[in-house]
């Protein structure tokens, strides 16, 4: 097999097991640049790829199941939201519970949704002229709808925060909400909004695993790429850009483990593969925490409840 | 466009806070072009009021009149709308944002951001009022009274004709702080007018057309400024006459009990903070650091402390070397430290007054038997301290962040004395303290003084040195520059010392 007849497939792999953790990655960024932390990422991508894969057996409609997926992931990150933002719960707690909850409760919605083929899942379809483009066509151009929307949403998310207003007051808002507050912002309702975005965007990164990637529903499918959409925000420095290189860096391993072992190299345990995109996340967690880089970047406020009258 | 504020009255305010009476049946006024001071003891409800009339909180009784109309203030958005603005003491800034940016936050005049237009009405701003400020700067770059600027033409910038500044001076170099005073005098020169809050006497004095005295939580006096004096003013804030502490009884210092010998020390920069510095304590005796900040003072504090490495030299307490000892042996052998970070090292924030003031020694007796702490004999501890040392606090659970900084400062003399330490090290204490704190902790020196501890006092405030100290050592670049005794210390030989200017034979 030459070089590109192993590489062109293995790159275009990693966009597709990075779009999920793409999606939800997103989401999360804009949780955390609005100076919330939800650790709930990966119960809320289980609820979405269970109740997307749940609508769309019923409806015979991807897209139905998409936004179910969207409404469900929204619906698990308002219950996070009240409890941080209005109950100054602590955060990581409050996470940590959704999670147990969504990976729980999606096995038990999923139970007999298991085995069950979707009628219509989200298959590739090629960009048009974009995907004859030799090297890069079949890398980014030859994928699902879904794919595309992530592009797009990288470029909107981006504009959003250096272009626009609202952007710029979300920047803030991580950084020092009293300072919004003084300047009479509503600092808890924006909370709101941009945590159950985030919510949104890891259901469609759950709903991408059932109706797209797999597509079919298993329990725990996710098998911890929420977890490894946490860490990669922080290895994006809260940046769009570098999270949609990271998410493709993690699916590229993600893929590469299993492609190695297709090519025979049975020196290297197949445990050991998979578990490469998990102690990659444990590096690079190191690396920004140790850097000052890491730590300029991080979101001033990320993680403390807002309390008026505690100033 | 904002109506501009001709005349602004809050009648009868009222509010309560869990515990504590902050403003009761207050009473204030301002006219256009008027600079009104609000002067006070921490505690006093300065900050309660002004936070009431910008919108933050919600009065209990009373109300407010603009131009003559009530008006009711429920956020800092309609505050501002109704062309309030207001200046925190800590400031409300982005760091990792531009000044533009930050200027601009919270404003959704467009969906785009136009930074070109908002730019060149700051240009406006800052040139119709002469500050001098780089629109494009990141706010982390810019020193604290530049960021102060910031906050105030981020006001101006929506329209502000009655700005409040909580504390302005505190957080200014004396350089900075003429400059603030001349930029508010150009201020009200062109009709806006101005609330100062602040518990600085000769800051009000030069600022103020009028002065209204707010003693706990009420309204003690109402005077233009003209037509009284410092004394007055800090006699009616804290309701009695003042006696700035002297040094009493002849001077006569023991055995040393902490020496430094050609220490050298590396600072956080990478570079040399102290370089070979040689000093002498003894019993009773208090040595004064004068100097400007930065010059190595925060690092000698560490270094006696045992929190930063020494990369030279010798430092000894109570007769034993302590160099290389850790934190904990260097308390244990008698060291009591008062750092500059009041509230964060030298107290756990979130622990409660009772634990806070048992630390350090918390694992012996009388607080610990073997693992257990000694709940009555803590308790009975704490109370007594408290009442000696006049700590005003609801509980003794209380957490001690929520003290002011005042009773935060009186938590820790009161631990660190009660250990009867041989040498007490004392890092800018009265920083941030009003007058009758300041007064309290000098006495407390004094008494340690008498009582055979020496004293190591850093401190900016070259009055404090020179009515505390027996002798006076000045830093400057990491070394001392010369020690002298207290009778030949005068503001212009300090000066000039602290300028790195050896005296020259007068």
């Amino acid at each position: 097999m030459s070089i590109q007849e192993f590489m062109i497939p293995l790159l275009a792999a990693a966009v597709i097991a990075g779009t999920p953790i793409l999606f939800a990655a997103l989401g999360e960024l804009i949780t955390e640049r609005a100076g919330i932390i939800n650790l709930g990422v990966e119960g809320i991508m289980l609820m979405g790829a269970v109740t997307g894969f749940m609508a769309a057996v019923t409806t015979s409609n991807p897209w139905i199941g998409l936004l179910a997926a969207m409404f469900a992931g929204g619906a698990l990150a308002l219950v996070h939201a009240f409890l941080t933002i209005t109950l100054r719960a602590n955060q990581v707690v409050t996470g940590l519970a959704l999670t147990i909850f969504g990976t729980g409760f999606s096995g038990y919605l999923g139970k007999a949704y298991v085995g069950i083929p979707v009628p219509k899942a989200f298959v590739p379809t090629p960009l048009g002229p974009l995907a004859d483009i030799p090297f890069i066509g079949p890398i980014f151009f030859q994928h699902d709808v879904l794919v595309y929307i992530s592009y797009v949403l990288v470029f909107v998310i981006w504009y959003f925060l250096q272009h626009t207003s609202p952007g710029l007051n979300l920047r803030a808002l991580g950084e020092n909400p009293a300072a919004m507050d003084a300047l009479g912002i509503n600092v808890f309702r924006l909370r709101y909004i941009y945590v159950v975005i985030g919510g949104m965007l890891g259901g469609v990164g759950g709903a991408y695993l059932s109706l797209a990637y797999a597509p079919s529903w298993l329990e725990n499918m996710t098998a911890g790429r929420g977890w490894i959409a946490v860490a990669l925000v922080i290895f994006a420095l809260w940046n769009p850009w570098r999270a949609i290189m990271g998410a493709y860096l993690f699916g590229g391993i993600d893929a590469l483990g299993f492609r190695l072992q297709v090519l025979g190299l049975h020196s290297v345990s197949p445990f050991f593969l998979k578990m490469l995109p998990y102690l990659f996340t444990v590096l690079i967690l190191v690396l920004v925490v140790a850097l000052k880089k890491g730590r300029l970047a991080t979101p001033g406020a990320l993680g403390l409840p807002y309390d008026r009258e505690e100033r | 466009m904002v109506k501009k504020i001709e005349h602004l009255e809050m009648v009868g305010i009222t509010k309560r806070f869990p515990g504590v009476l902050s403003n009761n049946n207050v009473n204030i006024q301002i006219k256009t072009g008027e600079v009104l001071a609000i002067l006070g003891e921490n505690g006093a409800g300065k900050t309660t009021l002004m936070n009431i009339l910008y919108g933050l909180y919600k009065p209990d009784a009373g109300k407010i009149l603009l131009n003559g109309k009530q008006v009711s203030i429920n956020s800092p958005k309609e505050a501002i709308a109704l062309g309030i603005g207001m200046v925190h003491q800590h400031f409300m800034l982005v760091p990792t944002l531009t000044v533009c940016e930050n200027v601009i936050l919270g404003l959704s005049k467009s969906f785009i951001v136009d930074i070109k237009t908002a730019t060149q009405r700051i240009r406006e701003i800052t040139d119709t009022y002469g500050l001098a400020i780089n629109p494009d700067a990141y706010v982390w770059q810019l020193s604290v009274g530049e960021q102060q600027r910031v906050e105030i033409i981020k006001a101006l910038y929506r329209g502000a004709n009655l700005l409040i500044l909580d504390e302005p001076t505190a957080v200014l170099t004396p350089q900075e702080s003429k400059e603030l005073i001349q930029l508010l005098r150009n201020m009200s020169a062109q009709g806006n007018s101005i609330i100062i809050i602040s518990h600085k006497l000769h800051e009000v004095m030069s600022l103020s057309d009028r002065v209204t005295v707010l003693r706990d939580g009420e309204v003690c006096a109402d005077v233009c400024t003209r037509e009284t004096s410092q004394d007055a003013l800090a006699q009616l804030m804290v309701g009695r006459e003042m006696a700035p502490c002297q040094r009493e009884g002849t001077f006569s210092p023991g055995k040393a009990v902490l020496e430094l010998q050609e220490v050298y020390s590396q600072g956080d920069k990478g570079t040399e903070a102290l370089t070979g510095v040689s000093l002498t304590i003894r019993e009773g005796e208090i040595l004064g650091i004068a100097g400007v900040s930065g010059n190595g003072q925060k690092e000698l504090a560490e270094v006696i402390a045992g929190l930063r490495k020494l990369s030279k030299g010798k430092i000894s307490l109570n007769g034993k070397e302590s160099t290389k000892m850790s934190p904990a042996n260097i308390i244990e052998q008698g060291l009591g430290y008062i750092p500059e970070d009041r509230l964060r090292v030298g107290t756990i924030p979130s622990f409660s007054i009772w634990e806070n003031l048992i630390l350090k020694d918390h694992h012996q007796r009388p607080f610990a038997k073997h693992l257990l702490l000694q709940n009555r004999v803590i308790m009975s501890h704490s109370s007594s301290l408290v009442e000696k040392y006049g700590i005003k606090t609801p509980t003794l659970e209380t957490p001690t962040s929520s003290l002011s900084g005042g009773n935060i400062q009186r938590v820790i003399l009161a631990r660190e004395i009660t250990r009867s330490p041989v040498a007490l090290v004392a890092a800018y204490p009265t920083r941030g303290l009003d007058i009758g704190a300041t007064e309290y902790l000098h006495s407390k020196l004094l008494e340690a003084r008498s009582n055979g501890i020496g004293v190591l006092l850093i401190s900016e405030d070259l009055e404090e040195l020179m009515s505390l100290c027996d002798n006076i050592a000045v830093l400057y670049e990491g070394r001392v520059m010369k020690v002298i005794p207290v009778e030949e210390a005068n503001e212009r030989v300090l000066g000039l010392l602290m300028a790195g200017i050896a005296e020259q034979a007068s």
